[in-house]
């Protein structure tokens, strides 16, 4: 049996929950057995109907006051006692900030292995991006196991609808609330983003190749040239060379724009999360195994140094 | 690993050929280990640098003096240079949980393996509390710890937990130092503690390690590079209809 267990907030379920479905129904698929889901904490009836849509053996509810808000303890707590009565072979999880936070403490104490970010399930291997998605593994596990899946790698219209709702079922769980350690606030956003770049028809985004902050006038000139905003990945918004509003990734903000240019950005998988839905990409980089090349639609394998100033020329015509 | 390094396949395609690459300080475990010298300096205390690798990590090691670590633990096996998160952690563990930690720090994943476990794991093996992605530390009220973590989507929450406590590390969470001239001499007379690791069984083992195949639609533009600029620019304007 494969358990996946749904992300929510505020009563709205994260998409890559579908996803997760997705992986778990192709990977039952594989090698036959039902597929289950949980959906974890207070008050959860209406996100476990809306999960019971999918084509799933049942949907168990673990619902406690001590699920309100989310904390690492309080997960580990449930899904502990959940997986010890269910005792799911596999556990699938969506590969997200909060998944990351929990789910490598409840491998520990269940004693079962994690493996993370898997891109695909074949032949009862998980595919991993492993060097910042320069290199791809097959991983072989023993045994029973937890694995999460990176943001899209399933397609979420992918997963199979129930003909009838499934069934949901209430998990008999207490948890202990004094065993919760962590104590969280209330989430926040920081200072109102003054750029949205979901909105940008034309990206020009920079990454580690640009080198030095006085290069980014380059990438400015060829972002003026193409009517684009200018946007990066993470190194360079960490280095403070560009406000962090204009940073494209897992960590900041998702874009679909009509044109996405990379430059000397190598496509680690945090990037391209927030990019891959741009209709057109083009990726130059001097390194022509970057992995920003597998998602490209136009590829320049080069010096950006001597290929924006040639396009600037070429715009400029 | 060096960044710059054009990653090779070993001949049983299981791992990189790791004996003609470079090594260096994982980018997100620099940001920990400067997080940690900047609460010494506004808290006091000490900083232990810990390593888990083979031979060769005591390269890291020292730089990690250099930057200001007050001392170092190197748990040394080579199998550690390819171990899975679990057997990692346990390697960790074994060395420090004697060690009168109040806080441990991990950055938040490696360069290499890319696991992003084998703080929260450490953090299950030593009993502590813990929080992950975090992108500022504070003293909270009541002896408590005080942490924000980043959520996805530019959504950040404040946790406060009990020490002693494992806090995995974002990168940008502070401007990293380098290494100065004191610094490296100084660190040639700091104390380095060699651990032997337990003994582990790995849980997940590589079955095969490859470039990915590449998408096909890719169109690689060739020739020099007011060729492939004006290749581009036609085809954008022409075919992809993107100008």
């Amino acid at each position: 049996m494969i358990l996946v267990i749904a992300e929510h907030r505020d009563g709205k379920l994260n998409r890559a929950t579908l996803e997760t479905i997705a992986a778990a129904q192709a990977a039952s698929a594989q090698a036959s057995g039902p597929v289950k889901a949980a959906v974890l904490g207070s008050g959860v009836d209406t996100v476990a109907a809306e999960v019971a849509a999918a084509d799933l053996a049942e949907v168990i509810a673990v619902d406690d006051a001590a699920l309100k808000d989310y904390t690492a303890d309080g997960f580990v707590l449930a899904l502990q006692a959940l997986i010890d009565a269910e005792k799911p072979d596999r556990v699938f999880l969506p590969h997200t900030y909060q998944t990351r936070d929990f789910a490598p403490a409840l491998a520990a104490r269940l004693n079962r292995p994690l493996i993370t970010d898997c891109v695909a399930v074949k032949d009862g291997a998980y595919v991993r991006p492993m060097f910042q998605g320069k290199l791809q593994a097959d991983v072989a596990v023993e045994g029973a196991h937890l694995a999460t899946f990176q943001i899209g790698a399933y397609r979420a219209d992918a997963m199979k609808a129930g003909g009838a709702p499934a069934a949901v079922r209430k998990a008999a769980i207490a948890i202990d609330a004094s065993r919760i350690r962590q104590r969280p606030e209330q989430p926040f956003k920081e200072a109102k983003q003054a750029v949205d770049l979901s909105q940008a028809e034309r990206i020009v985004s920079v990454g580690r190749g640009i080198k030095a902050q006085e290069h980014l006038q380059l990438a400015q000139q060829l972002a003026q040239a193409m009517g684009a905003e200018i946007a990066a990945s993470r190194p360079i918004c960490d280095a403070g060379w560009l406000p962090m509003d204009r940073q494209i990734g897992s960590s900041g903000q998702t874009v679909a724009p009509r044109l996405y240019v990379a430059l000397g950005i190598s496509g680690a998988i945090q990037h391209l999360v927030g990019m891959k839905g741009a209709r057109t990409i083009v990726a130059v980089n001097k390194d022509p195994e970057a992995p920003i090349f597998e998602i490209a639609d136009y590829g320049i394998a080069g010096d950006l140094f001597e290929v924006v100033p040639a396009m600037i020329a070429e715009l400029n015509k | 690993m060096t960044r710059e390094w054009q990653l090779r396949v070993n001949d049983q395609k299981t791992w990189i050929r790791d004996q003609d690459a470079g090594f260096e300080l994982n980018e997100p475990d620099a940001y920990a280990l400067e997080e940690a010298l900047r609460l010494k300096e506004k808290h006091g205390g000490e900083v232990v640098a810990c390593c888990a690798g083979p031979a060769r990590a005591t390269q890291v090691i020292r730089e990690a003096l250099a930057r200001g670590a007050d001392r170092a633990i190197h748990v040394e096996a080579d199998a550690l240079a390819t171990a899975d998160a679990s057997v990692i952690a346990d390697a960790l563990a074994a060395a420090i949980k004697d060690e009168a930690v109040d806080l441990v720090l991990t950055g938040l994943q490696s360069d290499d393996q890319g696991f992003g476990q084998v703080g929260v794991i450490l953090a299950e093996k030593l009993g502590m509390p813990h929080a992950t992605i975090i992108m500022e530390v504070q003293q909270g009220d009541g002896g408590l710890l005080r942490v924000k973590r980043e959520l996805e989507g530019g959504w950040f929450q404040w946790v406060a937990l009990p020490m002693p406590a494992l806090l995995t590390i974002q990168s940008g969470i502070n401007q990293l130092r380098y290494a100065t001239l004191k610094g490296i001499m100084a660190a040639k007379k700091k104390e380095i503690r060699k651990v032997t690791p337990p003994a582990a069984a790995p849980a997940q083992r590589i079955t095969s390690l490859y470039f990915p195949e590449k998408g096909k639609k890719t169109q690689m533009l060739a020739g020099s590079p007011a060729e492939a600029a004006k290749e581009l620019v036609k085809r954008l304007r022409e075919e992809a209809r993107a100008l």
